[in-house]
């Protein structure tokens, strides 16, 4: 199909950045918020000694949040890592889920106690179980994809995945897929500079990950990745792409990551004070606050509201989740097979 | 009398036939790929269903997993176990724990076919046996069928299973193993089967080493020695009472096997009848496998590697006068 073919489908939807009204910039500025505020909680429970593990997505916010805004939650799928908890609060995830998550106590969604914290999974909202294993998701995604494509449905694929993962062989295998099958797939880098400590210069020897499309016959664009309306209109030109059956498109979106690659890392082991220090001055979330405000679709008063909700919300929510009992023991072995040994499966799936 | 590979397509033109979802992919599977298995299926089903993918391991795995997330079955097949390698990954980290870390609400449905095995004259890189590789590995069902007719109904259950199943097809019985009529029916994964019966002794084995284990028992038949054998047909579901039963009428136990001797099925047996059965024991469980060294090219090292019905006989012997 030509890529130049109207896109009839697409009209109804968010297409360009340029469409967005003032309800979506509040809307995308308090999911922004949103995700800001469970991840300082997050850290902070964690300096308290209370949860023993959290991947932070702070300055990664405008990048998720721009991104999966563009998608058709429940019925594009969704691919992602350790950092993406943006991505799930913008597709629907509930704060007591997400909470009871971060405990690791017994939840409906993302492997409930079983799982690392806030490694996303949700069946409903298609966001495909994630792992810790770097990259793995890529050529899965290019599998969705596939299968899609297969059956002729219109979804189109994200998958989000940090600069480090492109040193891996599966994103280099996965782009090779979805460039020959001309797949329905949007790749988004959220490109930090960091592999943990290791700067990108010493990952490749390209300028951008955006580069590394090329080779593969796949167009690659760097997006501001702090900006949630450039990654917005990014995602939302690559989707519409997709879906009219134009093929992939590789999004290398460039943002800070304003803390250490985890929990258990320190980052002044290998940033300067001067760098940490000018991480400070670029909190995406802020400064889309402050263009809100300066535009007018925003007031000071509304988004102090809207803060305080937030904060209301996420305490009620760690307090259910810090409560909630530990997991029944007798459930350590379910789910590792659907059929028993001996037994014969089910005429159809 | 359709051989084992014919039992091996046959399996998957009828899942095919069935079932929409079931789709192939691998290295050449379009031109019928290198036995053979996939030919003629490219014309039947298009090449949508049977595609050629990239060489490239990992991706043919990691593109499987998520095609059935979304709702295919893939049939994915690594052309030799041998290159199995790039993607441990995908199948370890991530197809094994679907289930398992999404609480039921994921599952993986895929069968990972791989030719596999040794006498062949295949040399280091297109003979070994990967298999004890996945063993204890939680999540992942491995089915290594020892006859046609149950190359194709073990393969039916294998694609209609929702977990992934590693699937192995032993290169050297794709021509030689032929069945009378092939069953349409799938076979409950986890049943091994008595394929001779006997009261001295027992062998356990699985794969191509089952026909090696019958013909030194019928050998030692001529010498009094009444064995018999197990063919497992799945290394998990490992079929812990029919093994356990058998040696319990025996009380001697060899476990044959062609994976090397070193952290195999034949400790995984060994350990289980010691745990289970020690009481009806008359005498040292006994593994018989290739020894801790890598597939050789050439053919008199080669022999010298495989246990033969020579080799067998002879343990049989030492055993059995124990």
């Amino acid at each position: 199909m030509a890529s130049s073919a109207p896109a009839a489908a697409i009209t109804q939807q968010r297409d360009t950045a340029n469409s967005l009204t003032e309800d979506d910039l509040r809307r995308l500025y308090e999911l922004m918020a949103l995700a800001k505020a469970c991840d300082e909680k997050a850290w902070t429970l964690h300096r308290q000694g209370r949860i023993s593990f959290v991947a932070p997505c702070r300055g990664h916010e405008a990048a998720q949040v721009g991104s999966a805004y563009a998608l058709r939650p429940g019925q594009d799928v969704v691919f992602t890592y350790y950092r993406d908890i943006a991505v799930g609060l913008t597709l629907g995830m509930d704060l007591p889920n997400m909470f009871l998550s971060l405990f690791g106590k017994e939840a409906l969604v993302n492997g409930g106690s079983r799982h690392m914290p806030w490694h996303l999974c949700h069946t409903g909202l298609k966001l495909m179980p994630a792992t810790s294993v770097v990259a793995t998701q890529i050529p899965q995604a290019a599998g969705a994809a596939l299968a899609a494509k297969y059956r002729n449905d219109d979804s189109v694929t994200i998958v989000y995945f940090g600069d480090g993962a492109t040193s891996e062989g599966d994103f280099h295998e996965a782009l090779n897929w979805a460039a020959i099958h001309r797949l329905p797939l949007v790749f988004l880098c959220e490109n930090n500079g960091y592999a943990i400590s290791t700067p990108v210069s010493r990952q490749m020897s390209v300028t951008s990950v955006a580069d590394r499309a090329a080779g593969y016959g796949v167009p690659g664009h760097i997006v501001d990745g702090s900006d949630p309306l450039a990654v917005y209109g990014a995602t939302a030109e690559a989707v519409a792409r997709a879906r009219r059956g134009g093929g992939p498109t590789l999004l290398d979106a460039h943002m800070r990551r304003l803390r250490a690659h985890t929990s258990d890392d320190d980052n002044r082991r290998y940033m300067t004070p001067e760098q940490i220090e000018e991480l400070r001055k670029h909190d995406p979330v802020d400064e889309f606050r402050q263009k809100l405000i300066r535009r007018g679709a925003l007031t000071q008063e509304a988004a102090q509201h809207l803060d305080d909700t937030i904060r209301e919300a996420i305490d009620q929510a760690v307090e259910m989740a810090e409560a909630a009992p530990e997991p029944d023991v007798a459930s350590l072995a379910t789910e590792v097979f659907g059929v028993a040994a001996g037994q014969l499966p089910p005429a159809s799936l | 009398m359709p051989t084992f590979l014919e039992a091996i397509r046959e399996g998957l033109r009828q899942e095919m036939e069935r079932d929409q979802r079931v789709i192939l992919l691998g290295e050449d599977l379009g031109e019928g790929g290198v036995f053979r298995a996939t030919e003629g299926l490219v014309e039947r089903f298009g090449r949508e269903r049977v595609i050629d993918s990239p060489l490239a391991e990992s991706s043919i795995v990691g593109v499987s997993i998520g095609a059935s997330l979304n709702g295919l079955v893939p049939v994915p097949e690594i052309q030799f176990a041998d290159y199995i390698h790039p993607a441990m990954n995908q199948l370890v980290n991530e197809a094994a724990k679907i289930r398992y870390l999404s609480l039921g609400t994921f599952h993986c449905p895929i069968t990972v076919r791989m030719p596999f095995g040794g006498g062949v004259h295949g040399g280091p890189f297109h003979s070994q046996c990967v298999e004890s590789m996945f063993l204890g590995i939680p999540g992942l069902k491995i089915v290594i069928p020892s006859t046609a007719t149950d190359a194709k109904a073990l393969l039916l259950s294998a694609i209609r299973d929702p977990d992934p199943v590693l699937f192995f097809e032993h290169k050297y019985l794709y021509r030689r193993q032929r069945a009378d009529a092939l069953p349409n029916e799938p076979l409950p994964l986890g049943v091994a089967q008595v394929r001779r019966e006997g009261k001295d002794l027992t062998i356990v084995s699985y794969g191509a080493m089952v026909h090696v284990a019958l013909a030194a028992a019928e050998a030692a038949s001529r010498e009094g020695v009444a064995v018999e054998v197990v063919d497992l047909r799945t290394l998990c579901p490992l079929d812990r009472e029919t093994v356990l039963a058998s040696v319990r009428k025996t009380s001697k136990a060899l476990v044959l096997y062609e994976a090397n001797r070193t952290g195999g099925a034949g400790a995984e047996v060994a350990a289980l009848i010691a745990e289970e059965a020690f009481e009806d024991l008359d005498g040292p469980v006994v593994r018989l496998a290739p020894p801790d060294v890598h597939f050789p090219f050439n053919s008199t090292l080669e022999q010298a590697y495989l246990p033969t019905s020579d080799s067998v006989l002879a343990a049989i012997r030492k055993l059995a006068a124990y």
